[in-house]
């Protein structure tokens, strides 16, 4: 069991309409690592995590979850996505968005129980946001609503997590929680996977960082890789040849 | 034809006002009518009256439940394509079968609808136009193709008497009994599948990837939901039309939404929205001797989607406005209650005596001073010492006015946050000191006592404001008040709750 790894990417391509965005994509992330993925606007990293859960097909390659084939355990992954791709004004209370993580454990067409409400409660207390439980989601700040993801994402009770930018536009105490959260969440074994914009935060808060630009530039512990080199290659302006050969095979269909 | 525009009149102003109240006082010939039918629609003396009202009822209560789907996952638009590319549909299977028989047009119907959205996507996918130019062009090209058909059949030897013409515009009264019971099933089967697979509908409507990710076939619920929302429109077309039906659709759903937050008060509430304006059209078209039926339904539900616009308890224009108003009345009244500390404040400045002074309260301020202070007419100033009193503010021996403990809390409160904001724009922002008093003069009236605390301490308990005026402390105003700060100043005394 430990030496299974919590997520193991292996050569995945995506492409948006035959034009690559990420190519042959290889990682691995043992249990109980807390894994930041770094990149310029564009590198494709929210496009990593979507592609990782099924989210836009994927060109080739593989992605095994604690050695088994992804869609086989699909419950053991939990997701925050970002928090501007729902509608906020949608009519629902923050209880009834944290119960949605409990759904993919009920099922088709079972309904979410006390046992389920129970779980919301004690999730929601986790992120501070218990006071809320009945509030229309359109009246939270950006921090709050992105606590209502992460609480979400808690109640899925998964053993591997992946997050989209949760640091993106949330005030500073909901950043300490955060960070908190994840810490918590690693003593518990469990993987969590964050793409994260703020290079200061990345080096701040993670132990493992994989530095991403259409394609892995450089993975390994924060102290190795958060180097000036290797940002300057994830960074700078080498590899617009690869966008380029991108454009190219999109041309050529 | 005269008569019946004159009852067609009377059916709007029944729609508008109430009815019953209006046909009580006006005597002319044709309230007796109007009265007439409106007995006759309740005996339910003919069966096909019946079949039209329990009908209207039915695609109401379906159309209210997939509305508010497509409304809360914007598709809105989609239910109008979907309604013009059915009708196609309808004509072919009048054609198949020369009858108007309910289940070949559902048939048909179906069928093209789902040609339409098939359509649609082909040409979002193949192409660089976008959705809605896509649901317009399909739209139009199907309904027109549509129009022909149905002209032809107008002009076939049985056509005359197929009473397809009542699919334009909806005809409650052409609803028979092969008819009802379709729309019976359509909506036992809509109301089934709302409530068994709510669950799925909910989160795949939120929030899609999400749903994916966690294992719902996302996609598949989609067209589902697209199904049903076909369903609905073609049992709900004989009675409301072609043309309007994607109100049905959208108006009860939008009135709820206005209404809650929460999506299965939205899904009942659009429910019986959809049901009333249902009866109601079918009630109104009667009266105007079978005038179309859609027109009235849609303007019924308009009519409650008006009202939900106005008068929605958190949404509502008239609740808002109301807000606003209680909103700026307080401003007024806190700005007169610093016009009296201020006056109080000079005085005491005058006599030599430094410091924030707590003991306004046995000193009394003339209505003049306050006028002068706030530079408005006396008459003026008269008037808003009256509205303080009355919030049992200031308490008033003829012209002199003492502040009541309240209101020299709340005096104290509105200075403080003024001096505090000032002091912060200048020492933090560095804004120059003659910038700072417009910003600060809004500012006062919404800061919160926490903000107020964080404020203070961040300037590090300052005791003058950037004027040299002295800064009320939390100290000072736990003695002025007696009593503990309370938790939000903007929430202070009395209005609002």
């Amino acid at each position: 069991m430990a030496s299974q790894p919590a997520l193991e990417v292996h050569d995945l391509t995506v492409a948006y309409h035959k034009k690559p965005v990420l190519w042959g994509i290889d990682f691995a992330v043992p249990a109980g690592k807390l894994v930041g993925i770094v990149g310029p606007n564009g590198a494709g990293k929210s496009t990593l995590i979507k592609g990782i859960l099924g989210l836009v097909p994927v060109s080739s390659g593989w992605v095994k979850v604690y050695g088994e084939p992804y869609a086989k355990s699909k419950h053991r992954v939990g997701y925050v996505p970002q928090r501007e791709s729902v509608d906020w004004d949608f009519p629902v209370t923050v209880m009834d968005v944290v119960l949605m993580g409990r759904y993919g454990r009920l099922g088709l067409l079972r309904r979410p129980g006390k046992a389920d409400r129970e779980v919301a409660r004690a999730c929601l207390e986790q992120v501070k946001m218990l006071p809320f439980a009945n509030r229309q989601i359109a009246n939270l700040s950006g921090g709050q609503q992105q606590r209502v993801f992460l609480a979400r994402a808690l109640a899925q009770e998964s053993d591997l997590y992946l997050m989209d930018e949760p640091f993106a536009g949330v005030d500073a105490a909901t950043e300490r929680a955060i960070v908190t959260l994840l810490r918590e969440l690693q003593e518990r074994g469990k993987s969590v996977i964050v793409v994260i914009h703020d290079l200061q935060a990345a080096r701040e808060y993670f132990d493992s960082l994989l530095l991403l630009n259409m394609r892995v530039v450089a993975y390994g512990p924060t102290e190795t890789v958060f180097t000036p080199e290797l940002l300057q290659k994830t960074y700078g302006g080498r590899l617009t040849i690869m966008a380029q050969v991108a454009e190219a095979v999109a041309a050529k269909k | 034809m005269n008569r019946s525009r004159q009852t067609m009149a009377w059916a709007v102003a029944g729609l508008l006002v109430a009815v019953t109240a209006h046909a009580a006082r006006i005597g002319d010939l044709t309230e007796t009518t109007v009265v007439e039918q409106v007995r006759r629609f309740f005996e339910f003396r003919d069966a096909s009256l019946l079949y039209g009202l329990v009908g209207s009822m039915l695609l109401g209560i379906s159309c209210g439940l997939l509305g508010s789907f497509i409304v809360v996952r914007r598709l809105a638009l989609m239910g109008d394509a979907l309604s013009h590319a059915v009708l196609p549909g309808v004509a072919l299977g009048f054609l198949w079968t020369m009858t108007k028989n309910p289940v070949a047009i559902f048939v048909g119907a179906i069928l093209a609808g789902l040609l339409g959205s098939l359509a649609i996507s082909v040409i979002k996918q193949t192409t660089k136009l976008k959705e809605d130019t896509a649901l317009g062009l399909v739209l139009a090209s199907f309904f027109a193709v549509g129009i022909c058909l149905l002209t032809m059949i107008q002009r076939l030897p049985t056509g005359q008497k197929s009473g397809l013409d009542k699919f334009l515009f909806g005809q409650a009264a052409a609803i028979g009994q092969a008819d009802l019971v379709l729309m019976g099933v359509v909506t036992a089967v809509v109301i089934g599948a709302v409530i068994v697979c709510y669950k799925e509908f909910l989160i795949t409507s939120f929030d899609h990837d999400f749903a994916l990710a966690s294992g719902f076939p996302a996609q598949v619920i989609h067209y589902a939901l697209m199904l049903l929302l076909t369903f609905s429109i073609v049992i709900a077309l004989q009675a409301v039309g072609v043309v309007l039906v994607s109100a049905m659709l959208i108006t009860p759903a939008a009135a709820a939404y206005l209404l809650t937050d929460r999506l299965h008060r939205m899904l009942l509430l659009a429910a019986a929205f959809g049901m009333l304006a249902g009866a109601a059209g079918a009630f109104l078209s009667f009266l105007g001797s079978n005038l179309p039926t859609g027109p009235f339904m849609v303007l019924s539900a308009s009519t409650v989607c008006a009202l939900a616009f106005l008068f929605s308890p958190r949404h509502g224009v008239i609740v808002r406005w109301w807000r606003q108003r209680s909103r700026s009345a307080r401003m007024e009244r806190e700005n007169t209650l610093k016009a009296i500390y201020q006056v109080l404040e000079t005085r005491q400045e005058q006599q030599g005596r430094a410091g924030p002074v707590l003991d306004f309260a046995t000193t009394g301020v003339s209505v003049l001073e306050i006028a002068e202070r706030r530079r408005e007419p006396l008459e003026e100033a008269a008037l808003r010492c009256a509205d303080l009193a009355r919030h049992r503010l200031v308490s008033r021996d003829q012209e002199t006015i003492y502040l009541t403990p309240d209101g020299l809390l709340r005096a104290c409160e509105v200075v403080r946050n003024h001096r505090l904001w000032e002091l912060f724009l200048t020492n933090e922002a560095h804004f120059a000191s003659d910038h700072v008093h417009d910003d600060a003069e809004k500012i006062e009236h919404v800061l919160g006592q926490e903000i107020v605390a964080q404020l203070e301490q961040r300037l590090q308990f300052p005791r003058l404001d950037p004027h040299g005026r002295p800064i009320p402390s939390a100290h000072d105003l736990a003695q002025v008040g007696g009593a503990p700060v309370r938790a939000e100043a903007s929430e202070g005394y009395g209005r609002r709750r």
